[in-house]
């Protein structure tokens, strides 16, 4: 199984910078993995690359399908607190 | 060797950059320090009315997080560092600089700046430097880093005539760092906690030395984060002296929850106008930046405007540059400019020693703006309050008030409160006016989250000048006007097209005549405080 960008991918190019396979292109509104080149950085380092510097929680999957990097993983904001500000209209 | 000169002529103190003459910060440069950034409108107060500068966008990725920064924040409507509209390729930051500079020929300085880290770019920046420095060879190029990559950089930097530098550093201690950053990547892994705080510092500081061991001109960024490093900022500003950097610009935090920043959602709130204020003076000998716009990473234009949107992709396709002769006209009004600046100093320095001849005295303090002096200077009839204040003398333990002023330019109080994007802060004692900093208005942010028109901008406009006793603008309608005095700020029209500083003297001699300036602010409108 491959890696995979979401939909609350950011266009940032980071990700696609540290890809040791270039499995990763600019998609139409996201970038995109594309799955027959990952190689979950298996024998090129420890730890998937992208996953590694992407800055937005959500944004990439791992091979089992489950984000990366979760809410509040990466900003250390609270799922909930961004959750109420949500329902004050404000973010 | 640079090191040491800086040392040596720069510790007049920062506490004079804008007060006490007319001189701003860089006339306290070594020379040959001075001439390097004497056409940058981000390094010299008086060059900002002169020059413009823009940035390309080319660079989106980043290799740290910042508590003050949202990677996910893209808005057309507002003005902030790491917030742009449009992302360019190389090749098109390239067209739109020609563009640009083809069109406002007073435009010296390209800077990348973002949206992420320049240097966590290298192929795109450095792509756009190479091109650059070979097509449109006089402009000066700037980068600014959060230093991470910054070491591994330095030598590639330099292959293409990048002399300025600007590094951001807010902490020097690992245990403060780590509560700004909450994550670097670094060594293909994502490090958190002190330990990356460590390494993102050692790295900055390594970066800062090798930059000033080969001749590079570099101004540190900090951002004033209340409780966090404000009084670390005095340390930072210490050490990165002794190591050799020319300026220190200090900004405050923004701080808005609905940007989504940590810092924003979580309640971390701004600092006051003084708060930012006494720690610039605290930083002691350090040269100060105090005209920071803290401006977009596709800013294009002045300090204070952007004309971006006269520049988009579809726009700029349409045109057809000729460089060759686009730079010939950049070098006929850049020297048309120098020579209205060279006129404008020996005026004022002539006017200055007709002053010291007349009474010994230097009636106020200009903050650069040179033609501000001129005016005020030459022309008897404004001058009449400052007049009284310089023959009567106000006592010197009077306390100093903060007024707003709204100003389209030519150091003149001539626009519209309504029409005002930002105002000017001044800080006004028996000493004179000095500049203290810019305020955007509420106006400014357009965008559909916490924006609209102008009335309903009015009370965060009116919320952003807490701390000014008066604002003076050309005219001011009814409703503002009561607002503003419902709030404790006075609003004044009557300095209407006036040059600034001797109406604002002309303003504290009537506060102190009227006896305002016994009662301090807090009592009188309760608001010197803090917004949380």
């Amino acid at each position: 199984m491959s890696y995979e960008i979401t939909s609350l991918c950011v266009n940032c190019h980071a990700c696609m910078d540290v890809c040791p396979s270039d499995a990763i292109n600019a998609g139409a509104r996201t970038f995109v993995i594309a799955a027959s080149d990952c190689t979950q950085c298996e024998g090129d380092y420890a730890v998937a690359q992208c996953a590694s510097i992407c800055p937005v929680e959500g944004a990439i999957l791992n091979e089992f399908g489950e984000a990366a990097n979760p809410p509040g993983s990466l900003t250390g904001i609270p799922p909930q607190r961004i959750a109420e500000l949500v329902a004050q209209g404000i973010l | 060797m640079l090191d040491g000169t800086i040392k040596a002529e720069a510790s007049a103190g920062c506490t004079q950059v804008s007060c006490g003459s007319s001189k701003d910060h860089v006339d306290q440069l070594p020379d040959a320090i001075r001439d390097r950034v004497k056409n940058h409108p981000c390094y010299s107060e008086e060059a900002h009315h002169h020059y413009a500068r823009m940035h390309v966008a080319v660079a989106p990725a980043c290799n740290i997080q910042c508590n003050y920064c949202n990677r996910k924040y893209d808005c057309a409507n507002e003005s902030r560092p790491g917030v742009v509209s449009e992302l360019l390729t190389p090749e098109q930051a390239v067209r739109k600089t020609l563009a640009v500079a083809a069109s406002i020929p007073q435009m010296t300085v390209l800077g990348v700046a973002g949206p992420g880290d320049p240097l966590a770019n290298p192929a795109r920046t450095f792509e756009t430097f190479r091109m650059l420095s070979e097509q449109a060879p006089d402009i000066k190029l700037c980068v600014s880093t959060n230093g991470l990559s910054l070491p591994d950089c330095v030598d590639e930097l330099m292959q293409y005539n990048v002399d300025h530098v600007t590094i951001t550093i807010n902490a020097v201690d690992p245990e403060i760092g780590a509560q700004i950053y909450p994550w670097i990547y670094w060594n293909n892994r994502r490090m958190r906690g002190v330990k990356a705080a460590k390494i993102l510092i050692e790295r900055q500081q390594k970066g800062l030395e090798m930059l000033i061991e080969r001749g590079v001109l570099v101004k540190v960024n900090s951002v004033l984060i209340p409780g966090v490093n404000d009084e670390h900022l005095k340390e930072v500003s210490r050490v990165i002296k002794a190591k050799g950097a020319f300026l220190h610009n200090v900004m405050p935090l923004i701080t808005e929850p609905e940007h989504g920043t940590y810092y924003g959602v979580m309640g971390q709130r701004a600092p006051t106008q003084q708060e930012l204020t006494t720690l610039q003076d605290a930083c002691g000998d350090m040269n100060m930046m105090r005209h920071c716009r803290q401006c977009r990473a596709d800013a294009v234009g002045l300090l204070g405007e952007d004309r971006g949107e006269e520049f988009t992709l579809a726009k700029i396709d349409a045109l057809d540059v000729d460089y060759a002769a686009a730079m010939e006209t950049r070098a006929r009004v850049q020297a048309d400019i120098e020579a209205k600046r060279a006129q404008q100093k020996v005026h004022v320095e002539t006017l200055k020693e007709q002053m010291k001849a007349a009474n010994g005295k230097t009636l106020f303090t200009v903050n650069g703006l040179t033609l501000q002096h001129k005016t005020s200077l030459s022309q008897p009839a404004p001058m009449v309050a400052a007049g009284r204040t310089e023959e009567t003398g106000l006592p010197a333990g009077l306390r100093s008030v903060q007024m707003a002023v709204a100003s389209n330019g030519q150091g003149l109080i001539n626009q519209h409160f309504g029409s005002a994007r930002e105002f000017m802060i001044y800080e006004v004692s028996p000493r004179g006016a000095r500049l203290i900093g810019h305020r955007k208005t509420a106006q400014y942010c357009t965008g559909p989250v916490n924006c609209g028109d102008g009335d309903a901008a009015l009370p965060e406009t009116i919320d952003m000048l807490r701390g000014c006793e008066v604002v003076l603008c050309s005219k001011v309608g009814f409703k503002p006007w009561d607002q503003l005095e419902a709030a404790g700020i006075i609003p004044n029209g009557e300095h209407a097209d006036k040059p600034i500083v001797p109406a604002l003297m002309a303003v504290y001699a009537e506060l102190h005549a009227s006896g305002a300036l016994d009662r301090n602010l807090s009592a009188r409108s309760g608001q010197q405080t803090a917004s949380a």
